[in-house]
């Protein structure tokens, strides 16, 4: 099946450091903005279906052993809002089950508007302006 | 005090068994008659304390074990006199021959363990080990004791160990299921590190120490409550040791749950793994489910074995615990658990029967290795 | 940026299982919408009293549990309304996020606010079940129809409790009695027996939510460190507090008595039934009060709410356990808007049962429990 390419928002719609809920093709797509990159998740808890763009984003704990913590990757993880489950922002992976809770994780790329206005994207709710620049998903 | 060294396991033919192979009862009980029987394994200072303050006269016995109990002996294994538990030929005639296990690991279950005076708990631990030594392990081949320890000071505990590590038939170290702390704290870690070095595995026998009701909910009218409660004590237990990172800082250690009922542990491992999955960044040395953690490390001893008679739960736990080498059998003697010699409940010739009669303790206690199958043939 | 926070309903592809069944839900937390409001439901001698000293409990914290929680309020994190209102403080946002949302016919309202069973004031204690009940009926109740009120009171003085419930029971705006399962003794003991004796003569069943605050530690080895071992000590209350209530003798003595385990799991019943009849049948000398076996009192006079659902690796093992306990002994909740919440639609497919019994776990045990239409 051929991917289409869908324009969600404007990269300045989404700061460094949180999420924005956005609609793909009839999907509900979280949106991550980690320091500047983009990642979309589903924005479904593959759990009981917890929105994971109204989850905090945050680090991840790890300890060589008992007492001694330690915060690693800080921002690449979402907990989702209801029952805490850490996802992997980068590969939607959930970090206690990564092989049976996932998320979906889709491509996502940057493009510039006057890219935009002749490329084959799907544009559903955005008039595309040739002076910004868009995140673009492939679905 | 002097360690036999010279100990040899048992001659050939020693136990042919009840249950036609080789088997181990991983929790028999042995009862201290009376203080007076420690003052030939006092020293001086102490035996002048107990014989001029009367400690000698005073009744040890623990409120969570309460030797008239119907369930604390079967009728047939009630001395005619004496706490249960407290007459050797009984447990050697009654039991032992009868059962047949290559080895029975026997267990002394005594308030002078939780006397608040760490001191006087201290010597009282080491006079039950000698004469645990002398009474009982000298006078039958087949018997294996666990190490009484104070159970209100590690570091002497821990002193306890290092002096019986050198006797083989020590195979494991006693603690109770409740006590003053959650058995995960690192206040008791001394403990663990000492037996860590020994290959001693942990073993917790149901118990209190009272310093806690047994529910949450205050202290109940009945001894009953308190018993049943026992498996809610064993349920903190699982919580404490594996929160606590006590198998992340000693990943060879293993706790065996002795009494505890058993039937309890799945549903209790379901929640534990569930609520790990949202809060494990608090705990993050718990870094795989708790559930693979207790398969790991904790043992259960079969009796008494809480299911409606004939429920098949047995499998059935070994289904849900998705292993078949955590239930260790035992008899519990001399308590009342079943009637005749129905110890087991699925078929003795079974290959889960074979697991829990021998591979399972075998598996789990390093100084049982010596024992050879052969010694059963 | 503010998060729109999407519903569930719309979430929900299809119905699932649940094919748009509406549903009674057994644990809703209502909490005040702004820590002043209960003062209006107070008289001014204890307005003054908790301006002065606050409550009073038994333990260290004045303010708060010793085991901080995951989650701000204990809530989900989507559950904070655009009002300004702590989780749960604002019916508006509570109707669209959870009861609308998730086809809530009824709802029992759970207030665990300030305790006043584990007030160690008796009389503020008394003044304040008062207030919470009050407050129920008129920012809860009378605003949405949908909701009922649990009349709470002050379990250490049976004089107190007993007008309290006298005064609230008529009402039938109030469906059934609340008590914290952590009382000073462990529940099944004499001195709480009126309040049971009140509770069948109202014909009110009596809930017991997990937590509470009575000096004990919650494991018989003393305090847990970390929340994920203290919260999971809600299980070892709820064992103790059956334990209690069965070889007292309660059930033998109010063989009407109806009870409702809220939040405490059901897993571990099943395990909990063949442990007691086992050791009662050995020990019965010392509760010759009993007539039956421990199990068949739980059978007839507990019912168990299924927040938070047990979840163990097979489905197939939840349902053994559900049907072990009684398919008719269990009630649908949520625990909104508290983080470990539980939605419809997740709780109907793991337990895959035919229609006719999903209908009863979701809405038609506790509509017959509770009288509701
Ligand atoms: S719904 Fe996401 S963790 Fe439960």
């Amino acid at each position: 099946m051929s991917k289409s390419r869908f324009v969600v928002a404007k990269t300045g719609d989404v700061a460094p450091g949180t999420s924005l809920r956005v609609n793909a093709g009839g999907r509900d797509i979280a949106l991550f903005n980690v320091s500047g990159e983009f990642f979309a998740l589903g924005d479904r808890c593959p759990h009981e279906s917890g929105s994971l763009c109204a989850g905090k984003i945050v680090g991840f704990a790890e300890a060589d052993e008992p007492g001694k913590y330690r915060l690693v990757r800080d921002g690449e993880f979402v907990r989702c809002p209801w029952h805490g489950w850490e996802f992997d922002i980068r590969t939607g992976k959930s970090w206690c089950d990564p092989e049976k809770s996932r998320v979906r994780a889709y491509q996502t790329g940057v493009a510039a508007g006057s890219d935009l206005v002749e490329g084959p994207y799907v544009a559903e709710t955005f008039k595309v302006s040739v002076e910004e620049n868009y995140v673009v998903i492939e679905i | 005090m002097q360690v036999r060294m010279d100990h040899t396991i048992p001659a050939k033919g020693a136990a042919v068994g009840l249950f036609g192979g080789a088997a181990v009862d991983s929790d028999v009980h042995i009862s201290v008659p009376s203080v007076k029987a420690l003052l030939p394994y006092l020293n001086q200072y102490w035996r002048q304390q107990f014989l001029t303050r009367g400690i000698d006269r005073l009744s040890w016995n623990m409120t969570s074990d309460p030797p008239n109990a119907p369930i604390t002996a079967r009728p047939d294994r009630r001395p005619t006199s004496g706490r249960p538990g407290s007459d050797f030929s009984i447990l050697k005639e009654k039991h032992l021959d009868v059962f047949g296990p290559s080895a029975a690991i026997a267990n002394c279950i005594y308030g002078g363990a939780a006397l608040h005076s760490e001191d006087m708990a201290a010597v009282v631990c080491t006079a039950v080990n000698d004469w645990i030594a002398a009474e009982w392990l000298d006078r039958d081949p087949r018997l294996r004791a666990s190490i009484v320890v104070p159970l209100n000071n590690a570091d002497l505990a821990a002193e306890e160990i290092e002096r019986r590590a050198g006797d083989p038939r020590f195979v494991q170290v006693l603690m109770l299921a409740m006590g003053e702390q959650p058995l995960g704290k690192r206040a008791h870690w001394p403990i663990y590190a000492a037996a860590n070095r020994h290959g001693l595995p942990i073993g917790v026998h149901a118990g209190s120490l009272y310093q806690h009701p047994a529910l949450a909910g205050g202290y109940g009218s009945y001894f009953l409550e308190d018993y049943v409660a026992q498996a809610f004590g064993f349920e903190s237990c699982v919580l404490s040791l594996v929160s606590e990172g006590v198998f992340a800082k000693f990943p060879d250690l293993k706790f065996v749950f002795m009494e505890s009922g058993v039937t309890w542990l799945p549903a209790a491992l379901w929640r534990f793994d569930k609520t790990w999955r949202g809060v494990r960044a608090e705990v993050p040395w718990v870094k795989v489910p708790p559930s693979q953690i207790v398969r790991d490390h904790i043992r259960l001893t079969l009796q008494p074995f809480d299911e409606p008679e004939g429920a098949g739960r047995l499998e059935r736990f070994c289904e849900q615990m998705k292993s078949d080498e955590m239930v260790l059998f035992s008899t519990d003697f001399p308590h009342w658990h079943f009637e005749g010699e129905a110890a087991l409940p699925i078929s003795a010739s079974s290959p889960l029967a074979r697991k829990i009669l021998w591979d399972n303790p075998r598996g789990t206690y390093p100084r049982l290795n010596a024992l050879s199958p052969e010694i059963a043939a | 940026m503010s998060i729109d926070v999407l519903e569930p309903q719309e979430r929900r592809k299809s119905g699932g299982a649940l094919q748009g069944l509406g549903v009674v839900d057994c644990d809703i937390h209502p909490q005040f919408s702004t820590p002043g409001e209960i003062l209006e439901f107070l008289p001014e001698r204890w307005r003054d009293y908790v301006r002065t000293y606050g409550g009073f409990y038994r333990q260290p914290l004045a303010d708060t549990l010793s085991h901080p929680r995951m989650a701000p309020d204990v809530a989900r994190a989507d559950s904070w309304p655009p009002s300004g209102a702590p989780p749960g403080g604002d019916l508006a946002f509570m109707q669209k996020q959870h009861l609308d949302a998730n086809n809530v016919e009824h709802g029992m309202l759970m207030p665990l606010n300030r305790g006043p069973g584990n007030q160690r004031n008796l009389e503020y204690g008394a003044a304040l079940a008062t207030a919470v009940n009050d407050w129920q009926i008129a920012c809860w109740v009378e605003r949405d129809p949908r909701l009922h009120a649990s009349i709470v009171c002050t379990q250490e003085h049976t004089p107190f409790a007993l007008a309290e419930i006298e005064r609230c029971a008529p009402d039938k705006r109030f469906s059934q009695i609340m008590l914290p399962p952590k009382s000073l003794e462990p529940l099944g003991r004499r001195r709480y027996w009126p309040i049971f004796e009140a509770a069948q003569a109202f014909n009110l069943p009596i809930a017991l939510h997990v937590g509470g605050i009575n000096g004990y530690p919650p494991t018989g080895s003393g305090w847990p460190s970390y929340y994920i071992e203290e919260q999971h000590t809600n299980v070892q209350g709820m064992q103790g507090l059956i334990t209690s209530m069965v070889i007292e003798g309660v059930f033998e003595q109010f063989p009407k008595l109806r009870m409702v385990l809220v939040e405490g799991g059901i897993a571990w019943a099943p395990p909990l039934k063949w442990r007691l009849d086992k050791h009662w049948k050995r020990l019965k000398s010392e509760a010759p009060h009993l007539k039956r076996l421990p199990s068949e009192y739980i059978r007839d006079h507990i019912w168990f709410t299924t927040q938070p659902l047990d979840e163990p690796p097979e489905d197939s093992d939840l349902l053994e356990t559900f049907e072990q306990v009684g398919l008719d002994r269990i009630m649908f909740s949520t625990d909104y808007p508290h983080w470990d919440f539980d939605e419809p639609s997740f709780v109907a497919a793991k337990l895959r049962i035919g229609p006719e019994k999903l209908r009863a776990i979701m809405s038609g045990n506790a509509r017959e429990l509770y009288g509701l239409s």
